[in-house]
């Protein structure tokens, strides 16, 4: 009996050691990237185009792209993605078309995503004519992370108690005027999580936007949203060519010199610290709505 | 009382329906958008296989079936082209392999042991970090395996290219544990406390639990995580386009640098190929199989899933 109850020691020792090469190789990846990437991690590197010269090379074009395919991602993403789930969760009657739908979003969230750029690429570059644009980039990626906002508010839909809306229908309210008044802002938190973790991985995607035909070589910023003469709003950004992050590093990693390396490592560790903070946020977020739940 | 009811009355009967019924039109209304927007899922999913399967259509009238899956030899872009499929899914198995192998037994270790031995507050301080593990950027584990990983192995293995499938798949396989232990976990959970007491009544200790009973019953849900990591794996493009190189090469040796589905794609999309060349086909054409073969993994995941759900 000690000698089986030494497997079990046994077992604890090795369940933590595969527990620590996981976040060993995290840490490492980290520390690496920081290690190379810092030294290059200066003002001039966020306000600097892209250059031949690694040392004057920055990534200006790229976050400023990758910040305004976000905003598309998110127009389109979150309002479709809680429409969905509000309609999963309080409207859908039992029928085939439900269960389509359902089987469906679960079969998107197993599509790689490589699949989403050819998607892309021939309805929304060629079909569509929208062109390699951020317009195209932005509806990509919102399709990408539609079945993860679509399960996050389906989730936090489901944890709101009935008697909630019994409450609701009792004094008369229409279905609409409970989603509006009491389902929506109960969910809220939880929506929000999802979104960001959506968010989260959509930033850190390469290869749809690489499929589309993004350039790795941008010299130019889009053209500016605002502008002093009236209408004062312009959506010619939404036609432009751009570059993301990701685009980016992919770009200076597959060059042989060291020194683009470095700037692969920075444009890296600014990628990786910007997911973690989206990520972390989602977690303390969780983490915050399972102390305060009232019910 | 009386007189409100007068009162209720006196506002003639047909307004009082009609506000009733712009009410219920607009509550119509609302429903019908909801729907739209639940089913442009649906869409999606029309559109990835009309789009795949119309560009292949024309793709096979260049390309004989026959020749698609028996051909030794891919080189789509040269004069005398080949369109030999297996050369790219050789190097998509073997990185998977390789994914997989690690992947599978560190990602079931960690369910087991975070599902039956670990304290509960370890539990919930790892997977907030385990799940930060499987968020971060695939490009930034390509890097890591081109620029770190490879350097490292070549110290132990001369000899070793500077791309090859063996550093894409360890670091695949590292980026695909949170996906098998968080799901095995689940099925390890799911499993009734019932079992466990009655195993330890019997007089056995933890690990002959784990191994013997809360595996076998949780086996359903174990084996569709490991479904839905090769399925991740197959359709995982950046680390294999960084870091495994692009030549097409049939071989099934990780210490080889070869090209998988995922990164030919990735290779002719970087290129400037016209619209409507048999070049750009051959990536749709790519893409359909790819697509076949991760719809099969996840089917078969999600169908052994719903199984074990059922079970208890």
């Amino acid at each position: 009996l000690i000698r089986r109850q030494r497997y079990d020691v046994l077992f604890v020792a090795v369940g933590i050691a595969a527990l620590a090469i996981g976040i060993l190789t995290f840490l490492t990846l980290f520390v690496d990237m920081a290690v190379r990437g810092l030294p290059r991690l200066d003002l001039d590197f966020f306000t600097s185009f892209p250059s031949r010269r690694a040392a004057n090379a920055g990534i200006l074009s790229a976050w400023v792209g990758s910040t305004l395919v976000m905003v598309v991602t998110a127009i389109f993403a979150v309002p479709l993605g809680v429409a969905s789930g509000v309609y999963l969760e309080e409207y859908a009657p039992k029928n085939w078309a439900t269960d389509l739908i359902e089987i469906n979003i679960t079969n998107l969230a197993g599509v790689p995503s490589i699949v989403y750029g050819l998607l892309a690429l021939g309805l929304f570059v060629y079909q569509f004519g929208l062109g390699q644009s951020i317009l195209t980039a932005g509806l990509t990626l919102a399709l990408l992370i539609l079945p993860v906002v679509i399960v996050a508010t389906r989730e936090a839909i489901r944890s709101i108690p009935q008697t909630i809306r019994e409450g609701s229908y009792a004094v008369g309210a229409t279905r609409w005027q409970t989603v509006r008044h009491h389902i929506l802002p109960y969910s809220s938190p939880g929506i929000l999580t999802g979104v960001i973790i959506g968010m989260a991985r959509a930033i850190g995607e390469t290869a749809p936007i690489i499929t589309i035909g993004a350039l790795t070589f941008i010299a130019f910023l889009p053209p500016a949203p605002l502008k002093a003469e009236p209408p004062f709003v312009s959506f010619e950004w939404l036609w432009s060519p751009f570059t993301v992050m990701p685009i980016q590093m992919f770009n200076w990693t597959s060059r042989p010199e060291a020194a683009f390396q470095a700037n692969a490592a920075a444009a890296g560790f600014v990628l990786v610290f910007m997911t973690l903070t989206m990520n972390a946020l989602a977690i303390w977020l969780r983490y915050r709505l399972r102390r305060s739940i009232k019910w | 009382l009386k007189h409100t009811l007068r009162a209720v009355v006196s506002v003639p009967a047909s307004a009082r329906f009609a506000a009733r019924r712009v009410r219920m039109l607009r509550e119509r209304a609302i429903e019908l958008l909801l729907f739209g927007a639940a089913f442009v899922s649906v869409l999606t999913t029309v559109g990835i296989v009309y789009i795949l399967v119309k560009e292949s259509v024309v793709f096979f009238q260049h390309v004989p079936l026959a020749d698609f899956f028996t051909d030794r030899q891919w080189t789509p872009l040269f004069d005398d082209a080949h369109f030999g499929i297996v050369v790219l899914l050789s190097g998509t198995l073997t990185s998977s392999a390789v994914a997989l192998g690690v992947a599978i037994p560190l990602g079931t270790i960690i369910a087991i042991y975070l599902s039956e031995f670990a304290p509960f507050r370890l539990r919930e301080a790892v997977k907030p970090v385990l799940e930060m593990l499987g968020g971060v950027p695939t490009i930034v584990y390509g890097y890591f395996a081109l620029l770190f990983l490879t350097p490292l192995l070549q110290r132990f293995i001369p000899g070793l290219p500077g791309f090859n499938l063996l550093s894409a798949g360890i670091v695949m396989g590292i980026m695909i544990i949170p996906y098998v232990s968080s799901i095995s976990e689940d099925a390890m959970r799911a499993v009734p406390m019932a079992l466990r007491e009655g195993s330890y009544a019997m007089g056995a200790t933890r690990l002959q639990t784990a191994l013997k009973v809360v595996v076998p019953a949780a086996f359903s849900g174990i084996a569709s995580a490991y479904i839905l990591g090769i399925s991740r794996a197959v359709g995982e493009t950046m680390i294999l386009a960084v870091a495994a190189g692009m030549q097409p090469n049939l071989t099934f040796n990780p210490l080889e640098p070869a090209a998988t589905i995922t990164a030919f794609i990735v290779q002719v999309a970087l290129g400037d190929l016209p619209h409507g060349s048999v070049g750009y086909q051959t990536i749709f054409a790519a893409g359909l199989t790819l697509m076949v073969l991760t719809l099969a993994c996840n089917l078969a995941g999600h169908y052994l899933r719903k199984r074990f759900r059922e079970a208890y």
